[in-house]
């Protein structure tokens, strides 16, 4: 059996000690995934994947990222190795132009391959190429959204997670972001999703995780699940999957 | 030898317990609300001059000469102090507790400029002098002299300890330590909870006025180059080291570092030749100023600080 | 109406910006007000003035002056070492103070902290030089015409001229290099910074190195036209701060901009009411602008 490129193994992990929010969460993602994390408000989705990213503090347990422990890596170590991460907001900087908030991602990578993967993302993204010395401040939502998604992309991660990445989009960006996401797995990079909007999530996931209050419910491919009345009324509220979307 | 001790004692005691005066007046500001005042020499200096001028005897060239009772000039003082607070706290409360520290700091340096400046309202950098000392009657005789005053002021400690203490533990008190303590409560109280502030804050520089009063009074004479920032910075050291937000720590704090201060500047006086003194008495502020820093780190809610009180804003 | 005060004020400016660039930088990355940089002004002046002398007894006291300028390569040899030797200092309070409340997540300790360790390293100059002022030299120069009833020192000029190349390659620095672009990321939000890769330890280290090195060079300037004191850069700290804030904490130009008006409106109030009450219109601005619009001329914050 393959390694998983993403091990998480038994995570604790919350704001405060003593009050995990995270209680004892496994999973494994395999390279060339896209797995999916799904649940209802305040089930820890948003926590678990800051907490593999290293913004909230973890209590127990491991993160493996394709072999090596990552469970005491310092934020800004992980970029380099290959773990990419997209916040839900405040996720580029506004008073940088789109050029800047994409050199400074670069600026993980060796000099010789940074100015070849800006113009990759420029290709990836010809929206941001048209405006590349515009402020990111001055962005539409939908724009904003894929910059992030450039803004990790470029560090050429192994995995990219991202927390929300439809939110307070129009369903034509989300479908857009999320046809972005799947041009992204064509070219090979591992993606991990936590979304409030199953249906868009699970036509675009491999497999996705259900949390209820910080535990995994239930596990499986995304066509099962998206095809199974009773996990949609029982986790998610059968209108989220008919209707949001 | 005895007599001169105890002479010595009550002397050093009542200065001690005026800058316990002012520590309890930043206490409320800085322990019990959060706000950082960098400008204490200033609140300190306007009740001492406010008092002088009152009180003072007519001296020609100069404004003032009123020669009003010590006891209205102390209540001048405090009233004075509390109303340049009020309009400070009303300009910068609002804004971050930084720029606070900005412009009570700028408060400070201005009006020790115009201090020294305003010669004919301020008598300038040769200061006021002659100004009536409580139980001026016992001057000639030292023992009796400190002694009465000693207890004048210990009375005056005492009163506005417990004048605090009530304050501290009445709902008014509750409030401030909750917005000290979640500024997002603070938040959804709205406008209110900068009224709170602008109350503790105004009510803080009165205390700092009114103990600048009781120095100016007690010595007799004071003069611009008395309100510099040392000051300031003594009094920080005095509340941090003794515990923030805890009015015997307060108290305690100003005993324990005027001491330091005394014996530190006795030993360096003896020992240091004439032409080195003022180099010595820099080094004085280098050893409190490491050891305010040194508490700030190892122990920032000082000797008598509660853990629960303070140090959700010092992180203990 | 004699525009002298003009030129006067260009020059204080100048210095005034540099120290508030130092000051603006320092406050929007590392996110609190530093009162201990008035003590980088002076700790780097003294230190320029021992190296100067220490150069210059070495070569026997025989350097001779740059062109009509009132010092010689060896202020400039000595100042860039003791800039370097200040950034160093930065980066040891930091490291003995800064960092260990840094984590404990309340600003305004540090704040206070900062005023501890200003008294601290101001008391321990005034120590070891008493507070007797000091100067680089004791020649006078001669102040040349230059129009418009204006007269500048060679000295004066060359500090504009210097002002200007050092802002221009700050500027370059934060714009086009990783580290300044690490900087820029940190200011305006150290989480994502992180998440992007930067190593946030580094970028405040170099933002101290940066605020020793500026401030060093507004001390040298402060030394070379003025005086040096113990007390010459607390007495700076207030203008520095209101050309900061003025500018918008975050802004370089606004720190410069800031820095000019500052010293042109010090100087036009010494020309209109005299010197006593200079320190004032620091604080005035300062009240000004907190009341019209806190968050300074270019919005950068708040």
């Amino acid at each position: 059996m393959t390694r998983a490129l993403l091990d998480v193994e038994a995570l604790e992990a919350g704001y405060e000690p003593g009050a995990s929010i995270v209680r004892g969460i496994s999973l494994k993602v395999m390279a060339g995934e896209i797995v999916a994390v799904l649940g209802p408000n305040g089930a820890g989705k948003s926590t678990l994947i800051k907490a593999i990213a290293g913004l909230v503090a973890k209590f127990s347990g491991s993160v493996t990222l394709d072999g090596t422990d990552i469970t005491t890596a310092k934020v800004h170590e992980l970029a380099r190795r290959g773990l990419g991460f997209v916040p839900q907001t405040e996720n580029v900087f506004t008073l940088m132009s789109i050029a800047d908030n994409l050199r400074l991602a670069a600026d993980v990578l060796p000099k010789a391959s940074r100015s070849g993967q800006i113009d990759a993302m420029f290709e990836l993204f010809p929206d941001l190429a048209r405006q590349r010395k515009l402020a990111a401040g001055r962005l539409s939502g939908g724009q904003r959204q894929m910059l992030a998604v450039a803004r990790a992309l470029l560090a050429k991660p192994r995995i990219l997670m991202l927390d929300e990445a439809s939110a307070g989009l129009s369903p034509r960006l989300v479908g857009q972001v999320f046809a972005k996401l799947a041009e992204i797995r064509a070219k090979g990079i591992t993606i991990l999703l936590v979304e409030q909007n199953a249906k868009a999530a699970l036509s675009l996931a491999d497999r996705a995780l259900i949390l209820v209050e910080g535990m995994v419910a239930h596990e499986g491919p995304a066509e099962a699940i998206a095809s199974d009345p009773s996990i949609g009324r029982l986790y998610l509220g059968a209108r989220r999957l008919e209707g949001t979307a | 030898m005895i007599l001169d001790l105890i002479t010595y004692g009550a002397f050093f005691l009542v200065t001690a317990l005026s800058y316990g005066i002012i520590c309890l007046g930043l206490n409320l500001q800085w322990g019990q609300t959060g706000l950082f005042n960098v400008g204490v020499a200033g609140f300190v200096a306007i009740g001492a001059y406010t008092s002088a001028l009152l009180t003072t005897p007519d001296v020609g060239e100069r404004f003032g000469g009123f020669g009003l009772p010590i006891w209205m000039g102390w209540m001048s003082a405090a009233f004075v102090s509390g109303l340049a607070a009020a309009i400070i706290g009303a300009i910068t409360l609002r804004l971050r507790a930084d720029y606070l520290a900005i412009t009570t700091f700028g408060v400070a340096i201005t009006i020790h400029l115009v201090v020294l400046n305003a010669t004919t309202i301020t008598g300038g950098p040769f200061g006021i002098g002659f100004i009536p000392r409580p139980f001026g009657g016992l001057q000639e005789q030292s023992l009796l002299f400190n002694l009465a005053n000693l207890s004048l002021v210990s009375g005056v400690t005492a009163g506005v300890y417990f004048a605090l203490e009530r304050l501290i533990h009445s709902p008014w008190g509750r409030v401030l330590r909750a917005i000290r303590e979640d500024e997002g409560a603070a938040t959804t109280l709205g406008k209110n909870a900068n009224v709170f502030r602008l109350q503790a804050f105004v009510l803080g520089s009165a205390f700092m006025g009114f103990a600048g009063a009781i120095q100016a009074h007690f010595i007799g004479f004071i003069a611009p180059e008395n309100y510099l920032s040392a000051i300031t910075f003594q009094v920080w050291a005095m509340l941090i080291i003794g515990g923030s937000g805890n009015n015997r720590g307060a108290l305690l704090g100003a005993i324990l570092v005027w001491a330091l201060w005394s014996i530190t500047g006795a030993a360096l006086g003896a020992i240091v030749p004439a032409e080195h003194q003022a180099r010595a008495a820099a080094l004085q502020i280098v050893f409190i100023g490491i050891g305010l820093a040194a508490i700030l780190v190892i122990r920032p809610r000082g000797l008598l600080g509660e853990m629960t009180k303070v140090s959700r804003v010092l992180n203990d | 109406m004699n525009l002298q005060f003009l030129a006067d004020g260009i020059v204080m400016g100048s210095l005034i910006g540099l120290g508030a660039v130092g000051v603006t930088l320092s406050y929007s990355i590392l996110r609190f007000a530093n009162f201990a940089h008035g003590e980088f002004i002076a700790w780097g002046t003294y230190m320029t003035l021992i190296l100067a002398a220490a150069i210059g007894t070495l070569f026997g006291g025989h350097t001779g002056t740059i062109g009509p300028l009132s010092f010689g390569w060896p202020l400039l040899a000595a100042g860039t070492a003791a800039a370097a030797l200040t950034g160093g200092l930065a980066i040891a309070l930091d490291y003995v103070l800064f960092s260990k409340l840094r984590s404990k997540g309340n600003a305004i300790v540090m704040v206070m902290a900062s005023f501890g360790a200003s008294m601290a390293l101001r008391s321990l100059l005034e120590f070891v030089f008493t507070s007797r002022p000091a100067y680089f030299t004791r020649d006078i120069q001669m102040a040349i015409p230059v129009g418009l009833g204006i007269r500048l020192t060679p000295d004066q000029f060359f500090l504009i001229f210097l002002t200007m190349i050092i802002v221009i390659g700050v500027d370059r620095f934060l714009a086009s290099t990783s580290t300044g672009r690490g900087m820029r990321a940190v200011s305006e939000n150290p989480t994502l910074a992180r998440v992007a890769g930067v190593d946030v330890e580094r970028v405040i280290r170099a933002t101290w190195i940066i605020a020793g090195i500026l401030a060093t060079v507004s001390g040298m300037m402060l030394g070379v036209i003025v005086q040096i004191r113990p007390f010459m850069g607390f007495d700076l700290l207030l203008p520095l701060f209101a050309a900061a804030i003025l500018g918008s904490i975050g802004s370089m130009p606004g720190a410069v901009l800031g820095g000019l008006i500052v010293g042109v409106a010090e100087a036009a109030a010494v020309q209109v009411i005299g010197a006593d009450y200079r320190a004032a219109v620091a604080f005035l601005i300062l009240i000004a602008v907190l009341l019209v619009k806190p968050s300074g001329l270019f919005g950068v914050r708040e």
